[in-house]
């Protein structure tokens, strides 16, 4: 006796709430992970999830079991050498004579770290999580520019190849009901009748011919209404629905003189790379733009863009000019969520900053929903800090930070995007 | 499409089954049908097969969930799941072939990836022979009953969920959590217990027992100071000591909510329903083994499978009771299901064709009826029982088994016994030894509750054979206060016979 029950297409994931509920033990430690592991990746490499270590003993199920000392009585198998009475020197394995009696746990010896992973969204969620991008509900409906198509219900008009055939006939089916009501009731008041009279002891052969011809014309009566008529067609009706766009561009400007070194270079790729992370959990589509300069600004592809060296002065306006030049080319402000982020040691030739300011208060800013700027330096600040502070001060899209170790790259990123706090000074 | 019934019924034609590698459903039915019919010639009772086919990745839920098949959520189980996701996809460690569940009807689970070979050795093993040994063996008769699991295990999982909404996850975790610290002390090891879970009625009547409890908890609090002081010691409690520490705190915690009450039951009744298997998981899996081995060796001598069925079955059988010797890099202990099954074949063996020294060894068996013994020694054993009475010197001899006895207090270990005439029986008598589990898990009971005083909790600790206790000990007793709510501590008598605090919590800034 037996049954087979074919359970492979039942949810696959049961132990799904265990898992979530392991994450959520393990937030901080997770988190932890998270935020070093930052380092190691590429900018746009952002398809696989993270590994993740926890130590071990920071995940024990603790029991009473039994520790060292004392007598143990052993059976193995597979005697080859031993006879009775044969004394082996114990295996090294450092038994102290029993475990000190106020350490809470001295295991740590040797045991591996608990490795798994994590998946994308999951390693995104932990990433960003109490972040979110600055002023999206504000700006979010003035830029409602495409559409898509989404049904809305039926209407009498429209082209062939939009007739709804249930609804259709069910309009049919409901005028011809309601066109032959009293019809049928004369019918059938007439086929009583007529009963009445087949089942009448006399003939009544005329009136039986005459009740006949009765019913037949009704009959006829009733059939002639049609089927179908103009009247039963129902057509799909759609209409258009703005929808937000989903693209966005993210351009990411750099100075690349020769004050600039590769260390400094270093940290702020790791700043791009958290910008692209965040960016893509908002939108589907991302471009990325990259332009470096030093007295002149070039675009270039991701691998010029952080490790070619160059020299010579600095003019910043230049990538600015070049970003505005581009978003007027390409990326119409209308279809694109525009954000810029530019990283600087902070010298710039001091002419040049009021010159920044102006592009980016009269051109750039009014057209990016949000720019940032970082000042990776462990000197003093220059005059291109003192001009963006003007621009922080008057504009809530403009943010401004300072890095000094690579250890305040995730602080800052957070700073920049936390929840509820982009007080507009 | 029912040929194959009338087939089988009339026995007439042998023509072999089919031995393609890939399973459909009608062939299981074909091969389950067989299987069934030898299985029932040699008397082997079972409850009524429920077989599911699932995918790898349901097996490792069902692993995960530690062979419950309706769990409640825990992280544990998510880590468990995780660490088996991981080593499967290392191809550390195959899966395990199947899964099954002591309950009526007997649950068991078919990987989709197995080959039909695989799937009528895993119909033989699981649907036959655990599903006999559960119905049949003497413990799970009397500590765990079938019929109702399912359905305890949907409510403990319910009950849960209603209380993570009612309570927040974060206190069920918590008990969770001190519960499964306590897990394996919510047993009654001495007593017989009640059927792990009882119906409807019987279940209202123990929540309002529990209700009555908690209101007798309430009324300690109320018994004026001054009648305390004068009775102070007069009268012990606990009356004598308690193993099943669960059950203790589940009656007796002071400040326990209702709620947490039920957890603490559902744990302790869960654990219950383990208990068993810890038990036998040598004879269990000897007996399956052993089933397995025999029906479809059974099958092949009518001519109903194939040379080349019996070759991967061969293959996967060999593999399955292999045991590697003490110095082989495999090696991580006694294979149970090595041990387990040469022994029912050895029990066989001596049945049918016993030799002077088995006739010396068994004199009551040597020469019986194979079926009726191994049968006997099914139901009426556990793992240290079956192996202090049915561990033959020829399989020590095969086994090449040995005996380390290992003193703390020497540098050596020295050789007990080997497989000599003068060593089987210490080596019988400290193999089964190492299956009797009062000397695998500790021995701790609770002594002293001190409800009349300052209501701390004291247990006490007995070592065996002078072993410490591990050192997680003030991990757990952190849980155990969660749950206690006031002082605990773990008492134990040391050389000069006087009982001293080994661990307590919270813990006290004492210089001795």
């Amino acid at each position: 006796m037996a049954n087979f029950i074919d359970r492979r297409l039942n949810s696959k994931n049961k132990s799904t709430v265990n898992r979530q509920r392991f994450l959520r033990r393990y937030k901080n430690q997770i988190k932890k992970s998270v935020s070093e592991a930052i380092n190691k990746r590429g900018v746009t490499d952002i398809d696989s999830g993270e590994s993740i270590v926890i130590p071990n003993k920071d995940l024990s199920e603790p029991t009473f079991h039994q520790g060292d000392g004392g007598i143990k009585d052993r059976v193995h198998p597979g005697n080859d050498q031993f006879s009775t009475g044969d004394r082996i020197p114990r295996p090294p394995k450092g038994q102290g004579q029993g475990a000190g009696q106020g350490d809470a746990s001295d295991s740590g010896e040797g045991e591996d770290d608990f490795t798994f992973s994590i998946s994308k969204e999951e390693y995104l969620n932990l990433l960003f999580e109490d972040l979110e991008l600055p002023n999206l509900e504000k700006n979010q409906l003035d830029k409602l520019i495409e559409y898509k198509t989404v049904r809305s219900g039926y209407c009498a008009e429209g082209v062939a190849s939009n007739i709804d055939i249930v609804k259709s006939l069910q309009g049919s089916i409901a005028r011809r009901i309601a066109m032959t009501s009293s019809k049928r009731k004369q019918l059938k008041m007439l086929e009583e009748e007529l009963l009445a009279l087949i089942n009448d002891k006399h003939d009544n052969i005329k009136q039986k011919r005459e009740l006949m011809a009765k019913i037949e014309s009704i009959k006829e009566k009733i059939a002639k209404v049609p089927f179908i008529d103009t009247f039963d067609l129902r057509f799909r009706n759609y209409a258009k629905q703005a929808v937000p766009t989903s693209k966005a561009v993210m351009f990411c400007l750099m100075d690349v003189s020769g004050s600039m070194d590769q260390a400094t270079k270093e940290m702020a790729k790791r700043f791009y790379i958290l910008l692209y992370l965040f960016l893509s959990r908002t939108y589907k589509n991302i471009d990325v733009i990259y332009i470096r300069h030093h007295t002149q600004a070039k675009e270039v592809d991701e691998h010029e863009f952080f490790y070619s060296q160059e020299t010579g002065g600095t003019i910043a306006s230049s990538a600015l000019e070049l970003m505005n030049d581009i978003i007027s080319e390409r990326y119409n402000d209308n279809q694109w969520n525009i954000y810029g982020a530019q990283a600087s040691d902070g010298d710039n030739w001091a002419d040049d900053s009021p010159r920044c300011q102006e592009i980016l208060e009269n051109q750039i800013l009014p057209k990016s929903r949000y720019f940032s700027y970082i000042e990776i330096t462990q000197r003093a600040h220059q005059t291109l800090w003192k001009h963006y502070q003007q621009v922080e001060e008057s504009h809530t899209n403009f943010a401004m930070q300072h890095i000094k170790t690579v250890a305040d790259i995730y602080p800052v990123f957070r700073e920049f995007f936390k929840k509820n706090t982009q007080s507009a000074a | 499409m029912t040929n194959y019934q009338n087939e089988t019924i009339t026995k007439t034609t042998v023509t072999p089954l089919d031995d393609t590698p890939d399973w459909t459903f009608d062939l299981l039915g074909q091969y389950q049908q067989e299987i069934a019919r030898v299985a029932d010639f040699y008397r082997l009772d079972t409850y009524t097969n429920q077989i599911e086919v699932i995918t790898a990745e349901q097996m490792m839920d069902a692993y995960a969930s530690v062979g419950m098949p309706i769990g409640y959520s825990h992280w544990t189980f998510g880590k468990k799941f995780i660490q088996t996701e991981q080593t499967y996809k290392r191809g550390q460690m195959g899966l395990a072939y199947e899964i099954v569940i002591n309950s009526s009807p007997c649950i068991s689970y078919l990987m989709e990836e197995n080959t039909l070979t695989m799937q009528a050795l895993v119909m033989a093993h699981a649907c036959y022979g655990h599903n006999s040994f559960f119905k049949g063996n003497y413990l799970f008769k009397s500590w765990t009953d079938a019929s109702s699991i399912i359905d305890y295990l949907l409510f403990a999982k319910n009950y849960i969920s209603q209380c993570e909404q009612k309570y927040g996850i974060s206190e069920v975790e918590s008990t969770l959590d001190a519960c499964h610290a306590l897990m394996s002390h919510g047993v009654d090891r001495y007593k017989r217990p009640q059927k792990i879970s009882l119906d409807e009625e019987l279940k209202r009547q123990s929540e309002r027992a529990e209700y009555l409890q908690s209101q007798v908890n309430a009324l300690w609090r109320t018994v004026p100071k001054k009648e305390q002081q004068e009775n102070e010691k007069k009268y012990k409690f606990p009356k004598e000591p308690q193993e099943n520490i669960l059950y203790f705190i589940e009656k007796n915690a002071p400040l326990l909510q209702p709620w947490q009450r039920e957890i603490v039951r559902i744990v302790r009744k869960i654990s219950q329903y383990f208990y068993p298997q810890k038990q036998t998981q040598v004879m269990n899996e000897g007996w399956a083994c052993f089933w397995h081995y025999t029906i479809l060796n059974h099958l092949y001598d009518e001519g109903l499978v194939t040379d080349k069925f019996m070759l991967e079955f061969l293959h996967s059988h060999t593999n399955v009771v292999a045991q590697p010797e003490y110095n082989s890099k495999y090696y991580s202990g006694i294979n149970p299901y090595a041990l387990g099954f040469n022994m029912f074949i050895d029990i066989r063996r001596i049945c049918e064709h016993p030799t002077e020294e088995d006739k010396e060894y068994f004199p009551e068996i040597a020469g019986s009826n194979w079926v009726d013994t191994v049968h006997f020694a099914m139901e009426n054993f556990k793992d240290e029982s079956f192996i202090s009475q049915y561990l033959s010197p020829k399989l020590i001899r095969d086994f090449k088994l040995f005996h380390i006895h290992d003193d703390s207090d020497n540098n050596y270990v020295e050789i007990g016994a080997i497989h000599n005439e003068q060593g089987y029986k210490k080596v019988r008598h400290n193999l089964a030894n190492q299956y009797n589990l009062s000397n695998l898990e500790v021995n701790i009971q609770i002594v002293d509750a001190n409800i009349d005083g300052d209501r701390a909790l004291t247990l006490r600790y007995t070592p065996h054979n002078g072993v410490e206790l591990g050192n997680s000990k003030d991990e757990v007793l952190k849980h155990l206060y969660y749950l206690w709510h006031f002082d605990v501590k773990i008492i134990q008598e040391d050389s000069d016979g006087e009982d001293k605090v080994i661990a307590c919590c919270p813990q006290k800034k004492e210089d001795d």
